[in-house]
């Protein structure tokens, strides 16, 4: 028989028995919506993971240190033959070039004080969007001689836009590189006043102390006064203060990449902050060098543009002689995890619907004690037993693809409305971003229409060999 | 009733043979030969002969009737011959193919091209309008889909049924089931038509009528071998009768019917 004749017969015997047929493709697509249901959730929860870990910064970034051995944020420690390269821009312009990295900026951080603009103060400089740089002894206040806390500042590149701490923040991003501008973290910026949504718009004074170069004009007249080897750089650390405009506040504190030492409450563009020259702590290594002014950075931080690059990236790094850090590991287990998950929650909604396989079972074999007679008539006027196989097994499979359809248009609804749901919870939590938590891809509605498909056609195998091996001679004598 | 007239069958079923069946020689079509043909059932630790060493044959274009008394192995004998039921011993030959070796496919090869099927319980599909009944064999014997609604409707008219296309069998009177079934039993032009009490279920004037057909479609050239217990009928339209009882051919045709 054909295809199209089997396919048109076992249609036309399913509609004879509409509610018994209807009520096993409802059984079928229970089974699968539930299976649609579970994974979509599994994939949905990945996805919300890995989406959410890479705003984080934390698995997308390989943190680089020189080469040298000192302990590093890893506490590796290799011997090696050849002397480390230095961590300088031509460093990071090799690293920007590999395939994969989307960005390398230097790891900026510097202990500050933060405070307002004291009275005394022009109010001018808080008009200017430049970095106004003024001594220790014109900005001396009474404010500034009691002991204040430090902040932690940290450069951040434009695309820290992207980070989750950013999501939410009142106000906005820095409007350049190099923009004198700071975003604080709303704990910190309660240090500095009791209203600090109000400090949106308004400037606060940066009190840092300032790293710069005595010889820099090539004499040695400074290395020696100090009384130190005269090819050496002689650097002088004096306090300075810079007037920013604050322009954003945000809850969280904003981790960008792998910051071992702690998350900072303060965040400046990252030109600015170079611009600054902090004194970094991270510096204290540099400073007995022979030539530490070769625009050596303490830290890069290599940004890919995917994690599951993070591994090819951070093996070239260490080709070229650096130490480096990152996450790699975490991420790793995070994905081993979300694959047992998938793995289970697939199993928990195969479950159903193999008990609605059950159901087909059920339904075909009642269908042939039924349509015994008829079966001995179809073979007795030619019908081969393959044929009478073959429309049993059409009969399950038109119940399979009809019950995975409706399961999956089942399992998506029920998805829609527990996004909606979620999404409402969220929302009244307030301190959360709503985010849908369900996720049906159209790998999931063909793979989840094709596996109904395959279980009802093996839970019709029993019953299309039975019908097939019906003796004609006693199905036409069956009343 | 006027009946239109029957295309020849021995031209006609050459186009729908299947390679599987290979006609040897269309002389020898459903020539039937039966010999030392036996079929035991077994219940529980009794055997039940229902057919017991048969030898007879059966010549292309013959119309026999088969007569016994009920229980005496002619609704038995008549389904070995039709390929629906297996032999214990013996051998059937029709148009030359032993069908004791035939495999279960060729079986179903050949009740779809070689014969036809009439029963006493019209044995059509309940669900099924009387159309869609008459269109069922050639759905196996896989005829293009745009022949087959106009060979269906030409065999529903012919026995006189083209204003019942659309009916369900239930709907139907006995005398009309039975000619839908014999349109179904003819629509895959057969060369052997098998009737197995066709009158049984029906008054004389309808049973007549449906006699009529068949000894139409046999004087067209198709074997006809129906079995019957009115003897009164065999003796109107066969040409040859053959006795059955417990299962055994018996000479005297006096201690089997009525």
């Amino acid at each position: 028989m054909k295809a199209g004749d089997l396919v048109e017969l076992a249609t036309r015997n399913l509609r004879e028995s509409v509610l018994r047929n209807s009520l096993t493709t409802v059984g079928i697509s229970v089974g699968v919506a539930s299976l649609v249901a579970m994974l979509s959730l599994g994939i949905g929860l990945q996805h919300l993971a890995a989406s959410r870990l890479a705003k984080s910064g934390l698995f997308d970034s390989v943190y680089v240190t020189s080469g040298r051995r000192i302990q590093g944020p890893n506490g590796r420690r290799e011997n090696r033959k050849t002397p480390p390269p230095p961590l300088d821009e031509a460093a990071r312009q090799k690293m920007a070039k590999f395939e994969g990295v989307a960005e390398v900026y230097p790891d900026v951080r510097f202990p500050a004080e933060l405070k307002m603009p004291s009275a005394a103060a022009p109010s001018s400089s808080a008009k200017t969007q430049t970095a106004t740089e003024t001594s220790e002894k014109s900005s001396q206040t009474p404010e500034s001689q009691n002991l204040r806390e430090y902040q932690l500042i940290s450069g951040l590149p434009m695309s820290a836009r992207q980070l989750e701490s950013f999501d939410n923040m009142k106000g906005k991003y820095f409007s350049s590189p190099d923009a004198a501008e700071i975003i604080l973290q709303s704990d910190e910026a309660k240090t500095l006043t009791d209203k600090p949504d109000d400090l949106v718009g308004k400037d606060v004074v940066l009190r840092y102390a300032s790293r710069h170069l005595l010889n820099d004009d090539g004499s040695a007249s400074a290395a020696s006064e100090y009384g130190a080897a005269s090819e050496l750089s002689v650097y002088a650390v004096s306090p300075k203060e810079a007037t920013l405009k604050v322009v954003g506040l945000v809850e969280s504190k904003a981790d960008a990449g792998i910051r071992g030492a702690g998350s900072a409450g303060a965040y400046v563009p990252i030109d600015l902050a170079l611009k600054l020259e902090p004194m970094q702590m991270t510096q204290v290594r540099l400073a007995g060098d022979r030539d530490p002014l070769a625009n050596n950075y303490s830290a890069l931080i290599v940004r890919a543009t995917r994690s599951s690059r993070v591994e090819e990236i951070e093996n070239q790094i260490k080709q070229l002689g650096y130490n480096t850090f990152s996450l790699l590991d975490a991420t790793r287990n995070l994905r081993r995890f979300f694959a047992i998950l998938d793995l289970f929650l697939g199993i928990f909604g195969s479950l159903a619907l193999a008990v609605a396989s059950l159901g087909i079972i059920n339904t075909l074999v009642m269908s042939i004690l039924e349509r015994r007679r008829e079966i001995g008539i179809m073979k007795a006027i030619g019908a081969s037993d393959g044929d009478v196989q073959k429309l049993f097994f059409a009969e399950a499979g038109a119940m399979g693809i009809f019950g995975g359809g409706i399961g999956v248009l089942l399992g998506w609804i029920i998805g829609r409305a527990i996004n909606f749901g979620t999404r409402i919870y969220m929302q009244r939590q307030q301190q959360f971003t709503p985010d849908d938590v369900w996720l049906v891809p159209l790998w999931l509605v063909l793979g989840a229409i094709g596996f109904s498909l395959v279980v009802s056609l093996l839970a019709g195998l029993y019953p299309a060999a039975r019908a097939a091996r019906l003796d004609p001679v006693q199905a036409l004598r069956y009343d | 009733m006027q009946l239109p007239c029957l295309p020849r069958r021995n031209k006609d079923r050459s186009n729908h043979v299947n390679h599987l069946m290979p006609i040897q020689n269309t002389s020898l079509d459903a020539a039937i030969q039966v010999q030392g043909l036996a079929r035991v059932y077994r219940m529980g630790d009794s055997e039940i002969r229902a057919v017991n060493d048969v030898t007879f044959s059966v010549e292309a274009g013959e119309f026999v009737a088969l007569l016994g008394t009920s229980g005496s192995g002619k609704s038995s004998l008549l389904n070995l011959i039709a390929g629906l039921d297996t032999p214990t011993a013996g051998s059937v030959t029709v148009a030359g193919r032993d069908l004791a070796r035939m495999s279960r496919e060729e079986l179903a090869h050949y009740r779809r091209s070689i014969v036809g099927m009439v029963f006493q319980a019209f044995n059509l599909v309940p669900a099924m309008t009387v159309l869609e009944n008459v269109e069922l064999p050639m759905r196996f014997a896989e005829v293009p889909r745009e022949h087959r609604m106009d060979r269906a409707r030409a065999a529903l008219e012919r026995v006189g049924l083209g204003h019942r296309l659309d009916h369900r069998p239930s709907e139907l009177s006995g005398g009309e089931q039975q000619r839908a079934s014999l349109a179904r039993a003819l629509v895959n032009h057969p060369a052997l038509l098998l009737a197995d009490e066709p009158t049984g279920n029906l008054d004389s004037r309808t049973g007549t009528e449906i006699m009529d057909l068949i000894h139409t479609v046999n004087k067209e050239g198709t074997t006809v071998l129906m079995v019957t217990h009115e003897r009164p009928l065999a003796e109107r339209y066969a040409s040859r009768f053959i006795f059955l009882r417990d299962g055994k051919l018996v000479e005297d045709p006096a201690e089997v019917t009525a």
